[in-house]
């Protein structure tokens, strides 16, 4: 079991509350996955700008290091296990490759334009406010809290995923083809950091994406090519989509207002939002893509 | 006498056990429930002929359970409104999650939205009127009762279904294994008729269609009884 929060702002104006909405909504998904939790949150961009997320100890001197090797400065914004570096997108491919050489023990969770994500073992309220979520602005959030079924606890396992640019995927069920597809995927230049069948999925999108798909296109695939059970909330840079297996075999209820659109596992995690009482609230169906954009 | 019941000030247990201690004579005929933020199992178990209101969206298997009480919510429902309902009544005058009244055994279950997937799933006697459209693999393994949607149907609507009755006036998907389209005779026009005036709805029975079993999986067969 897990719980399952996400948030798509359709007016500016609640953007500075989006990290305080998705933190109380996951903390009242700690029933479903009190194990850990993580979040994918989408700010600003800054033009030719990259956002890269790492997970990581002793991480003080990084900016520093990375700076030197790349002679350009490289900020890096600490929030307890995790930083935020802001470097030129040009940059990335270099910066991946001397965090691979210099840093193995460092991971990195996301990067895009806009992406951070953070993940972490606790209890998602205390996991929210160590990286003080409530303090984050943004367009769009996504969360996931986990119960463990089938893999350890660890952080590496903990949702969202997310194996390409501005993108992450977070997944409650289980799929049962996830070998046979990430061999398909790996030699498409999709690679996986963990052995997780969520990431599969997140692999397997990024891959449809890289066609040149739609993300609800890619979705709608994905009903093809997916066998197991699955509720999917996924973000990209400007999207925001949700999707069930055939048979709805795992919870999602869905609120829509002129403002936002919010999806929970359990209406219970929608109960806090602004204007519930007169939002449209609905169930989405199964093998249904339902896709939102900003414009870019 | 009615009693007003916080959710904001005060626990779901405390609700739920202030209902069970309730005595068969009961002056407190009347409960609304406030604030209920989509919490689970709200008026479970009630044994006893009251009335309670629950004013907003209720979380998983509301008024599950249900012997004697007429609930009222006034919102949409979860997963497994009215399971396992005995006798009473319960109205959601919202939308219901999955499996609405599963394995209920009697009552009254009526629902003013829509119902989504397993509606009725495993139902032994319960009446279940659904004035929106069912969802799919609805009436799953239906023993015993009536199902009633003035909506559409989803796919694999009754399969394995045993005696149970199913009246829908829209679209039917697939039909699930074992289900089939019955003629819709005179006492089934009564039933369906005694069934709609019950439950407030002022339609025509010759709009609707009737499902059933066509008693022929294994256990139909006289040499597969024990």
């Amino acid at each position: 079991m897990c719980g399952i929060v996400g948030l798509f702002l359709k007016s500016p104006a609640l953007a500075p509350q989006l990290g305080s909405h998705l933190a109380g909504m996951l903390d009242v998904m700690t029933d479903r996955g009190p194990d850990s939790a993580g979040f994918a949150i989408y700010g600003e961009p800054c033009a030719g700008m990259t956002k890269m997320t790492l997970r990581g100890s002793d991480m003080a001197g990084l900016p520093g290091a990375l700076s030197a090797a790349l002679g350009e400065t490289v900020p890096g914004t600490p929030r307890d296990t995790h930083m935020v570096l802001s470097l030129p997108t040009a940059l990335e491919p270099r910066a991946r490759g001397w965090l691979a050489e210099h840093r193995p023990d460092v991971a990195i969770t996301g990067a895009g334009a806009r992406i951070e994500l953070y993940k972490e073992v606790g209890r998602p309220a205390d996991i929210a406010r160590r990286f003080n979520l409530a303090g984050m602005a943004g367009t769009h959030a996504i969360g996931h809290t986990r119960m463990a079924t089938e893999s350890a606890v660890t952080t590496a396992g903990a949702h969202p995923f997310s194996t390409g640019p501005d993108q992450c995927l977070v997944h409650n069920g289980s799929l049962s083809n996830h070998r046979s597809l990430r061999r398909r995927l790996e030699p498409q230049g999709i690679a996986f950091s963990t052995d997780n069948d969520s990431e599969v999925a997140a692999g397997y999108l990024t891959w449809r994406l890289s066609e040149g798909a739609t993300l609800a296109e890619a979705l709608q695939s994905s009903l093809k090519d997916l066998d197991g059970f699955f509720t999917f909330v996924v973000g990209t840079e400007t999207g925001f989509a949700v999707l069930r297996d055939p048979i709805a075999c795992k919870p999602a209820v869905m609120a829509e207002t002129d403002d936002y659109v919010a999806f929970g596992s359990e209406y219970r995690a929608l109960a806090g939002l602004p204007h519930i009482a007169t939002a449209r609230v609905f169930e989405p169906e199964p093998a249904r893509v339902y896709a939102w954009t900003h414009a870019p | 006498m009615t009693r007003v019941v916080d959710l904001q000030l005060s626990s779901r247990r405390a609700l739920n056990q202030a209902l069970h201690d309730l005595p068969d004579q009961t002056n407190e005929t009347h409960w609304t429930v406030r604030n209920p933020g989509g919490q689970h199992a709200l008026a479970v178990g009630i044994d006893a002929p009251i009335t309670v209101t629950i004013e907003g969206h209720a979380g998983y298997y509301c008024a599950g359970m249900n012997k004697h009480a007429r609930i009222e919510i006034h919102g949409n429902a979860g997963v497994g409104v009215a399971e396992n309902m005995m006798s009473g009544r319960v109205h959601v005058r919202g939308d219901a999650s999955q499996a609405a009244g599963a394995t209920a055994h009697g009552g009254l279950l009526i629902i003013d939205g829509n119902a989504s997937a397993r509606c009725g799933i495993s139902m032994k006697g319960v009446r279940i009127v659904v004035k929106g459209s069912i969802g799919p693999m609805s009436a799953f393994m239906a023993q015993s009762g009536t199902l009633v949607a003035l909506g559409d149907a989803g796919d694999a609507l009754g399969d394995s279904i045993y005696e149970a009755h199913i009246y829908v006036r829209g679209r039917t998907g697939t039909l699930g294994a074992d289900c089939c389209e019955k003629p819709m005779r005179a006492e089934h026009h009564a039933e369906l008729r005694a069934l709609l005036d019950e439950a407030g709805v002022d339609e025509d029975t010759r709009y609707f269609r009737r499902y059933g079993s066509a008693r022929q999986l294994y256990n139909f067969h006289v040499d597969n009884a024990y």
